[in-house]
């Protein structure tokens, strides 16, 4: 008899998602996180006492289905009705502001066109959103199901018209660079509109992949991909997806590192049966879940010996280093940043898109520039509780900044990073260095080591055209079961990705279940 | 290398054919002068006569170079691990000293090679493989952390010994026991005064016969050759080329890459490869092992039931069914399958050929569309074919022990 029916490993936002939809299908849950507290990479942690900050700092594609089916309100979530600025910041003279359909700071020209270009992308963004939430088609299997994905994103193309239709296949995979080229003239607005698309990857505006994609992931949100910070900030997501957890039966248990997957042999093949924890406990179960990323998946928890040799160097040759640091800093007072009136919005400081090429020129090759490039965010200003009465936290998504430090992560390399990074932003907002009370910097090494985060990577493994869909994060692998049964997968190195979306965790959930049904 | 013709100066130096350590003795007896290649290395086809040289493999006794083998030497904790995951047999019932032949397969559950491994301690195994196979031995050493391999095909000589006087005259070079030695074993001696053996011993090979694989350090290659051709002499010792290989092989019933299967790494049209299955390698294939590559698709594979299936044909008359196609119906009308390799065997006396064929057609009649050319006149017939189920020569002197004094 097995202890559970299901053990997940990691209670980031997608293995709390997984374990509620299962839990409320009546399966027992065992939901087990290495550190002390549950959200990953969405946790809001002290990082300097008084003051509380969040890697993820703000929402803009959280699945509303994931919300409304785990009722996810009566837990205290409620997703802001408004939305963050998006703020090109400009040493030069105004700034860009992007609000939701409004644009400010641009040519007429140029606003005229951001409302042709939105209108487009959000046609576009709507054929893909069913997909986010389904499990792709498994290549070579044409049940039934997987035609009718298939033949419903088809037809959904179809029904762009064909001048749309057409366009779509163009842009898809067009770098951020032509694109933007080829409906704009301000290069600030150009290097703000491609951020969403390239922030978290390896990519820059003139890399071909799937830039585009990405955006349209994004905009997959209820905003459609405007950015915006819920009452209660991200923590506030994090304590409902706890609560509907527990709520629908979910047994979390927090500093319960998993160590190994256990993988039983006999004449019928191979089966996870449980988890090995690192204190020597173990645990079984029906089926294990995990939500740790493919590679410390199947390398580290299964082992190679397990698996089969070319799905082994597939998952090895997965592209997972990632190319944003994080930073926190601990301020005094609200800073002020030039040409905008209060710094409530999403700030971004690349004030040409060959600024963000630069700055990924040099991670290419193991550096990281002089001029990174970021995104800063004020989370204190919506949210009074996360620092002491009248202080503020600071957080920045800064680009490239490579995982492996051609030259290591040392103390040294750390430290003049974050001097870079401090000057930098006291050219766009004189005055802040003197109100730092404390600064954090985190290269994806530390958020490695912090979040057990392979590379440190955002979406665990590149979205990349080679690495999405029902490659994602390989075949073999890219319906949320694996080679090994009753193993599955449930994070955000599963379709479709990583970011606060919630789909590679429902996804999975929905996956088990119909699993479940037909046997 | 020893290349004696090559220069520094050479603009081909690169290009060159590699030399085997037994090169400047077997470049004196190949009269024919008839080299071609394997593996990089220069490599007769036969020597004098393919006939006289595949006549002494059966009735006396012949050498054949297996330099050009490719071997690895994969040891460390994890070697039987990682090569019991590679292969489809299950390799930890492998004693020491003892030889096994393996194959391996793709993810995909298609044939990569054949080869055979030898357990030569613990944790040290030497596997021999017709292809060069390091790029896939890395990939399964993925993940398997406490092992190395080494490759060693230019540092063990090998020479396959091959025929029904062998272990006579391997008595006569003074390796004491050797008629002891059980098929699949292994046996160490010392050779020219050497006190710690350097010449390794297994009761193997690919003639289905009586026969030896010899593997010696290449600097005692020369002095070894001599002294096995000299204990050799009234024995009718002469080596032997590719082409009285592929004769003794077939009529084994042994499989070659390149006539029964293609490589399933170098295939590029979609299963053109093979399955075990289909090469009636099901022996090989392990299900009691819950892991292997290629485990999953092959538990389908052999539900499914194989499309073609390479069986051996006894075929009417005396023309050999070379690249023959195969027919249900002596009309030829219903193509049921093609012949992987064919000759008229000299020993059973018979017309043999190894065949793929569409598995339902098997137990039905099966007719050979045979071509052949009498003084430069194409002639075609039309043979019927009979299957056979074991090997057209597997004498009861391959298996016994001790073999036969001479």
């Amino acid at each position: 008899m097995d202890d559970y029916d299901n053990i997940i490993i990691g209670a980031g936002h997608n293995g709390l998602i997984c374990a509620t939809y299962l839990a409320q299908k009546g399966h027992s849950v065992l939901l087990l996180e290495s550190s002390s507290h549950v959200g990953g990479l969405a946790a809001t942690r002290e990082f300097h006492p008084g003051y509380k900050v969040s890697v993820a700092h703000s929402l803009s594609h959280f699945s509303e289905t994931v919300a409304s089916e785990l009722n996810l309100s009566a837990h205290g979530f409620n997703p802001s009705g408004e939305t963050l600025e998006t703020i090109g910041l400009n040493l030069q003279g105004t700034p860009v502001v992007l609000s939701g359909d409004q644009i400010s700071g641009v040519s007429t020209d140029d606003a005229e066109k951001y409302s042709e270009y939105l209108a487009v992308l959000k046609r576009f963004a709507k054929v893909l959103k069913p997909f986010w939430l389904k499990t792709m088609p498994r290549i070579g299997h044409n049940t039934v199901s997987d035609l009718m994905t298939f033949g419903h994103l088809g037809l959904n193309l179809r029904m762009l018209g064909k001048k749309d239709m057409g366009e779509f296949m163009r842009v898809a995979t067009l770098p951020a660079r032509d694109l933007m080229d080829e409906n704009f003239d301000n290069d600030l607005l150009k290097a703000v509109l491609s951020w969403d698309g390239l922030v978290g990857s390896k990519m820059a505006p003139r890399s071909p992949n799937a830039t585009v994609l990405n955006m349209l992931y994004r905009m997959s949100g209820k905003d459609h991909g405007a950015h915006s910070l819920p009452e209660g900030g991200i923590e506030s997501l994090i304590n409902a997806l706890k609560m509907a957890a527990v709520s629908a039966g979910v047994e979390i248990q927090t500093n319960a590192a998993v160590s190994r997957i256990i993988v039983d042999g006999d004449e019928n093949g191979l089966k996870a049966t449980g988890v090995e924890l690192a204190d020597g406990r173990k645990i079984s179960a029906i089926r294990v879940i995990s939500s740790a990323d493919p590679k410390r998946t199947f390398l580290n928890l299964v082992g190679a010996k397990n698996l089969e040799i070319e799905f082994t160097n597939r998952i090895n040759r997965l592209r997972c280093d990632g190319y944003v640091a994080k930073l926190h800093l601990a301020l005094s007072d609200l800073p002020m940043f030039t040409g905008v009136e209060k710094p409530c919005g999403r700030m971004i400081i690349a004030p040409e898109m060959d600024a963000i090429e630069f700055a990924f020129d040099h991670a290419k090759y193991g550096e990281y520039s002089d001029s990174p490039v970021m995104e800063i965010l004020l989370p204190s200003v919506k949210d009074s509780t996360l620092a002491p009465k009248g202080c503020h936290v600071l957080s920045a998504h800064v680009m490239y900044i490579p995982h492996s430090l051609k030259t290591g992560w040392t103390d040294h390399a750390k430290e003049a990073l974050y001097q870079t990074l401090v000057q930098t932003l006291e050219r766009y907002a004189p005055g802040i260095t003197k109100h730092i009370v404390h600064g954090e910097l985190m290269t994806p090494a530390d958020l490695e080591q912090t979040f057990n985060v392979t590379g440190g990577h955002w979406h665990h493994t590149e979205l990349a055209m080679d690495q999405m869909l029902m490659m994602r994060p390989t075949y073999e692998a890219g319906q949320y079961s694996s080679p090994v049964k009753g193993l599955y997968l449930c994070g955000a190195g599963s379709h479709p990705g990583g970011g606060l979306m919630g789909g590679p965790g429902h996804n999975a959930a929905k996956e088990i279940l119909r699993a479940e049904k037909k046997r | 290398m020893m290349n004696s013709q090559t220069e520094s100066s050479d603009p081909f130096a690169g290009e060159r054919l590699k030399e085997s350590p037994f090169h400047p003795r077997q470049a004196a007896l190949n009269l024919r002068n008839a080299w071609s290649s394997w593996n990089g290395y220069k490599f007769a086809d036969y020597y004098y006569d393919e006939e006289y040289e595949y006549f002494c493999v059966r009735n006396s006794c012949a050498t054949y170079d297996i330099c050009p083998m490719q071997k690895y030497i994969i040891s460390g904790v994890d070697a039987e691990a990682m090569l019991d995951r590679m292969v489809t047999r299950d390799i930890t019932k492998l004693k020491e000293n003892r030889v096994t032949y393996v194959c391996w397969c793709t993810d995909e559950g298609r044939l990569i090679d054949d080869g055979t491994i030898f357990k030569l301690g613990t944790d040290k195994f030497l596997l021999t493989c017709g292809s060069p196979s390091l790029a896939w031995l890395r990939k399964s050493a993925f993940g398997f952390n406490q092992m190395k391999i080494e490759d060693a095909s230019d540092t063990i000589a090998g020479l396959s010994f091959q025929g029904p006087t062998t272990c006579e005259v391997l008595k006569r070079m003074g390796l004491e026991g050797i008629d002891q030695l059980k098929p699949f074993c292994i046996a160490h001696f010392s050779f020219a005064g050497s006190e710690d053996k350097p010449l390794m011993v297994s009761r193997t090979g690919f003639t289905g016969d009586l026969g030896y694989e010899l593997w010696i350090n290449p600097s005692l290659a020369l002095s070894f050759w001599d002294a096995l051709y000299a204990a050799g002499e009234d024995y009718g010792i002469q080596p032997y080329g590719e082409a009285a290989t592929n004769m003794a092989r077939l009529e084994a019933g042994f499989i070659m890459p390149g006539m029964e299967f293609n490589e399933a790494l170098k295939t590029i049209h979609y299963h053109y490869d093979q399955t075990p299955f289909e090469l009636s390698l099901d022996w090989l294939v392990d299900f009691k092992k819950p892991h292997f590559n290629g485990r999953t698709a092959l538990m389908s594979a052999r539900d499914t039931g194989s499309e073609y299936t390479l069986i051996k044909l006894d075929i009417e008359g005396n023309k050999p069914a070379e690249e023959s196609f195969l027919y249900a119906d002596e009309g030829c009308i219903k193509e049921i399958g093609y012949v992987t390799s064919a000759m008229w065997s000299p020993v059973v006396k018979a017309n043999i050929a190894l065949a793929m064929v569409k598995t339902e057609a098997i137990k039905d009649s099966i007719w050979a569309e045979i071509y052949y050319t009498k003084e430069l006149r194409h002639h075609s017939k039309v043979a019927k074919c009979k299957v056979q189920s074991k090997p057209f020569w597997a004498p009861d002197r391959a298996r016994a022990t001790p073999p036969a004094a001479f």
